[in-house]
């Protein structure tokens, strides 16, 4: 209430100080009036007497702004007429105009969108009441997030550090509503999960902890909204319904409010399932073994007054007694407390990294934009030389020149604020409804919010401000009478101006950009070169999961049998086999490695760590990975025979000591079955990171290790689609009722890229942006220093300068500055792009054709944004220039 | 005009409170009646006026008001308030002290010290 008066209060002002200067000015002609009156009578004519009184009178300008001051000015009001004469001013000039809004667009542009990723990531609490308090637990020795069932519920009951310990398990399954069957992601809660986090239903009711009475006991399903929404129309008769997933019959019990979207913040479930049903839907959870470790997050609210270090020692000390009671389960170890949304510190620090480099790209790119507009609001300072000292002459006060000048530049950075924003918002809108992953129900929520508004409107007025400030040393120091008198032209300064260093300063940083950005690319024109292990060209994946279809654990092995025989036989297919998720996809599995002697097999006795791949006997030659010693998997390697593995080099060298020795010996897994080693194979490209460390590597029978969640691998000579519906076909006439999701091992293998496009794709563009504000930097650097030297160069071809000492008199110093900013860049690029290396595959800098491709891009640019100025410079006409002087 | 005194910082509210005091006057009037109280000792740019006349408006010790002059030309009159006679009063005899002082202390000869 009281800003809205003291807002009315201005305004009713405003219109009264419109009526007072109308009177003011009407006083002071009065006074004059007055006086000439008394001249007149004393003999002068009155056109004597008036220019008498004027004189007498003294700077009226002057005294009206001595009036202003005296009666208060208002802020408003004199920013108001500021801003009025700066858009007259800024109309006047429009090219100087577009280039600093267009350069901020840019600029802010780029930092809102680079700070809302982060905001929605890091900054931003899950979308749940009091997300402050809610904290993920992990184990800290190797801050291991995922925990066992017994252990959680230990966890649940014994703590006293948290209001309740809800956890949840990402899983997929096939929901059949009647329809056709649909894959599906859900998650698996516990009882408490929604009470825990504070959420109402938005229909019907939520899982209760009453509603789990012991394994499999709750067979209920609580609908997301937007799965609601899309899959069953906003049907509000659906509470109750009973659809089959996974062939089992579950009822739908609710639907969650549309803003909660579950609690890893880049992946949103369909729906929720009690976790205590898991084992019937998925066969391989199992809720009473305290070594299978499934339960993918563990989180809650902490309690009033309690802080993480105080819940974390109490979970450590809940830890140290579940060690002392199955030491074979559990290790010593000790908790401790993430933010979740982001698994822990599974995912957390590379994206942190990554962000954090594009953070200080993107503020390269701001301090670029505004060393260019310092650039360009200097030289427009200097242009406006005679103006600012004829109003000094006319007695103007300099504080009030600086104050027009800087509500200039926040005229102009707001602007470009404004269009950077309203340009990021797009893009942001567009990022978050992007799935990358057709498979999964992936996407980035990162839509903007106040906290990007107003890092944008500070970054655009800080920015403002200091470009503002350039000009300032200028008009303080300026000297009225002498500008006048001589003229602005008089001055070519060949002694190293502020404008010089911000021109070096900011190619330079472009440079940075350029090259960085052109390792990037480079990188990953490499990593789709390298050698993965196996051969993703011409192979369809074919993801089914037999339990979706109700296939007891019996029956599974028949009928992968018949799934690879059916894929073998369609025309064209070269070779078909199964694997339980093949390599470079999103999860892959990770077991401890025992050397045979050991007996003990607890966690911290294991000789290493393996990631493993279940494998029918036909999948190395599906997936072309080559076979250096030994032999393959046969189809007599099943349950009841000697347990036998494939493993790669990586792991021969690390596990077993030698390739050589390594045929023939044996190892242990966790559960104590003995394998040996019957063949080696080539190393390849494991885990969804194209810069993995070499990784040890086993391939175990599909036939001794079951698996019913697998993917088959279809090498053919046929294209695409064609190969696709005849696998469908063949599936179908298999089992109608079984969800199959088909790409290829190209698609697939984007998402192993995934990281290294969305690198390559920001430091493309961030490199681009770089390039254009070197151009316009160049280009304004050249452009100005042609036409303050117009005479002159004007004089020397009335001379008979040739074009090449025109073009050298012209534009030799802009290009001279290029050259020294961009080889600094260059330096500095190839120092950061160390930094690189960490996100790019094989981001060298030292590569030449990196280095060349730089130095070829600079000159470019150059040759491109010094080419209208030379033009220019060399079309003088001399005659013309002079007569116009 | 070089016989003529600056204006000491301050002095020409005073002053203006002063020729305002004797009955109302426009703005040139303040100035004429000014010179005319101060035998024209006192150096006086013209527009220097008006800043201070605001001033004094804004502070409640003038009022104003439109009307016609002697030589039949709008112009605007100012008035004392209640405010700016007792203002003026104040002012009037912190100045006398003031001078008085500086007279003194001026006008002391060396073997009275």
């Amino acid at each position: 209430m009281r800003l809205f008066q003291s807002l009315r209060f201005r305004i009713a002002t405003l219109f009264q100080r419109a009526e007072m200067r109308a009177e003011m000015e009407e006083e002071l002609r009065s006074h004059i009036e007055h006086r000439a009156d008394d001249l007149e009578r004393s003999g002068l004519a009155r056109t004597a007497a008036e220019r008498r009184a004027r004189v007498e009178f003294g700077g009226r300008e002057k005294y009206k702004e001595e009036i202003r001051k005296a009666v208060g000015g208002s802020s408003i009001e004199t920013f108001l007429q500021d801003a009025r004469f700066s858009l007259r001013m800024l109309r006047k000039s429009p090219g100087f105009t577009v280039a600093a809004v267009l350069t901020l667009t840019l600029a802010i542009g780029a930092n809102a969108v680079v700070f809302a990723v982060l905001n929605g990531l890091f900054l931003r609490p899950l979308n749940v009441p009091q997300g402050q308090s809610l904290y993920a637990i992990q184990r800290g020795n190797d801050n291991y997030i995922i925990q066992s069932y017994p252990d959680y519920v230990d966890l649940r009951d014994r703590n006293r550090s948290f209001d309740a310990l809800a956890a949840y398990t990402i899983v997929q399954g096939g929901l059949d509503t009647g329809k056709d069957p649909s894959h599906v992601w859900f998650y698996g809660v516990s009882g408490n999960y929604f009470n825990a986090l504070g959420i109402q239903p938005y229909l019907g009711r939520f899982i209760q902890p009453s509603d789990e009475r012991g394994i499999n006991s709750a067979p209920y399903i609580v609908l997301s909204y937007a799965y609601w929404h899309s899959q069953f129309q906003d049907d509000r008769a659906v509470v109750g319904r009973v659809v089959n997933l996974n062939k089992h019959p579950y009822t739908i019990l609710g639907v969650a409010p549309p803003e909660f979207r579950g609690t890893l913040l880049f992946f949103s479930p369909d729906f929720f399932v009690p976790m205590v049903n898991l084992q019937q839907l998925l066969g391989w959870v199992d809720p009473n073994a305290r070594g299978n470790r499934w339960v993918f997050e563990v989180l809650g609210h902490l309690k009033a007054g309690v802080t993480p270090v105080q819940a974390a020692a109490d979970l450590s000390s809940i830890g140290f007694g579940l060690h002392q009671a199955y030491p074979k389960d559990d290790d010593q170890s000790t908790f401790s407390l993430v933010r979740p949304g982001l698994h822990g510190n599974f995912f957390a620090p590379a994206i942190r990294a990554f962000l954090a480099g594009l953070m200080l790209l993107a503020g390269l790119i701001l301090l670029a934009a505004c060393a260019n507009l310092g650039t360009l609001f200097a030289a427009r300072a200097a242009d406006r030389g005679r103006e600012v000292a004829l109003r000094l002459a006319l007695g103007s006060s300099r504080t009030r020149i600086l104050r027009q000048l800087l509500t200039e530049a926040v005229l102009i950075s707001l602007a470009g604020g404004a269009a950077g924003l309203a340009s990021s918002v797009v893009l942001l809108h567009r990022l978050s409804g992007w799935h990358p992953f057709p498979q999964f129900p992936m996407n980035i929520p990162v839509n903007p919010d106040a906290n990007v508004y107003l890092v944008a409107l500070v970054l655009a007025l800080a920015s403002g401000f200091l470009f503002g400030i350039v000009p300032v040393r200028q008009v303080l120091r300026a000297n009225p009478y002498e500008i006048v008198k001589a003229g602005s032209s008089a001055r070519v300064g060949q002694r190293i101006s502020v404008r010089d260093i911000l021109l070096v300063v900011q190619i330079a940083i472009c440079a940075v950009l350029v090259t960085s950005s052109m390792v990037a690319v480079r990188g990953l024109a490499r990593s789709m070169h390298t050698n993965f292990g196996f051969d993703p060209q011409n192979v369809m994946l074919v993801d089914t999961d037999l339990k979706m279809a109700g296939y007891d654990e019996d029956k599974v092995p028949a009928m992968q049998r018949r799934m690879i025989d059916a894929m073998r036989a369609i025309p064209g297919v070269t070779a078909a086999g199964l694997v339980d998720t093949p390599p470079l996809h999103m999860g892959w599995d990770v077991k401890d490695v025992f050397s045979d002697t050991t007996t003990d097999l607890r966690p911290s006795n294991a000789v290493a760590q393996a990631i493993t791949y279940k494998i029918s006997p036909e999948y190395l030659q599906a997936a072309s990975t080559v076979l250096l010693m030994g032999r393959k998997i046969s189809s007599h390697d099943e349950l009841n025979a000697p347990h036998v593995a494939v493993v790669n080099r990586e792991f021969a060298r690390r596990i077993l000591g030698s390739e050589t020795g390594a045929l023939g010996s044996h190892y242990r897994l966790p559960d104590g079955t003995r394998i040996e080693v019957v063949g080696i194979v080539e190393d390849g490209k494991y885990t969804a990171n194209l810069a993995e460390d070499p990784q040890a590597a086993m391939f175990l029978p599909i036939l001794q290790n079951p698996a019913s969640d697998t993917t088959l691998v279809v090498r053919s000579n046929r294209d695409g689609p064609e190969l696709a519906s005849a696998i469908r076909s063949k599936l179908r006439g298999l089992d109608s009722g079984l969800p199959a999701f088909l790409q290829t091992w190209n698609e697939e293998m984007n998402g192993a890229l995934f990281a290294s496009r969305i690198a390559t794709m920001s430091l493309g563009v961030l490199g681009l942006m770089g390039a254009m504000l070197s151009i316009t930097g160049i280009f304004g650097m050249a452009a100005y220093s042609v036409s303050k030297r117009l005479r002159e160069l004007g004089i020397r071809i009335a001379l008979g300068a040739q074009r090449a000492e025109v073009l050298k008199a012209a534009i030799a110093r802009p290009v001279k500055l290029l050259a020294i900013g961009s080889a600094a860049g260059l330096v500095l690029g190839v120092l950061a792009s160390r930094v690189l290396a960490f996100i790019v595959y094989q981001a060298s800098p030292r590569d030449p054709l990196v280095l060349g491709g730089v130095v070829l891009a600079m000159v470019l640019l150059g040759l491109v944004a010094t080419w209208i100025p030379a033009q220019r410079a060399l079309s003088v006409n001399p005659l013309i220039l002079l007569r116009e002087e | 005009m070089t016989d003529q005194a600056q204006l000491l910082p301050g002095t020409l509210d005073l002053l203006i409170l002063r020729a305002v005091s004797l009955g109302p006057l426009h703005g040139y009037g303040v100035l004429l009646r000014i010179g005319q109280i101060s035998a024209n000792a006192l150096l006086i740019e013209q527009g220097a006026l008006y800043p201070g006349l605001f001033r004094l408006v804004r502070q409640g010790l003038l009022k104003a008001n439109w009307g016609t002059s002697e030589n039949n030309r709008r112009a605007k009159f100012y008035e004392l308030t209640v405010a700016g006679r007792k203002r003026l009063q104040e002012e009037t005899d912190s100045w006398n002290r003031l001078a008085a002082a500086i007279t003194a202390a001026l006008s002391q000869q060396p073997e009275e010290v």
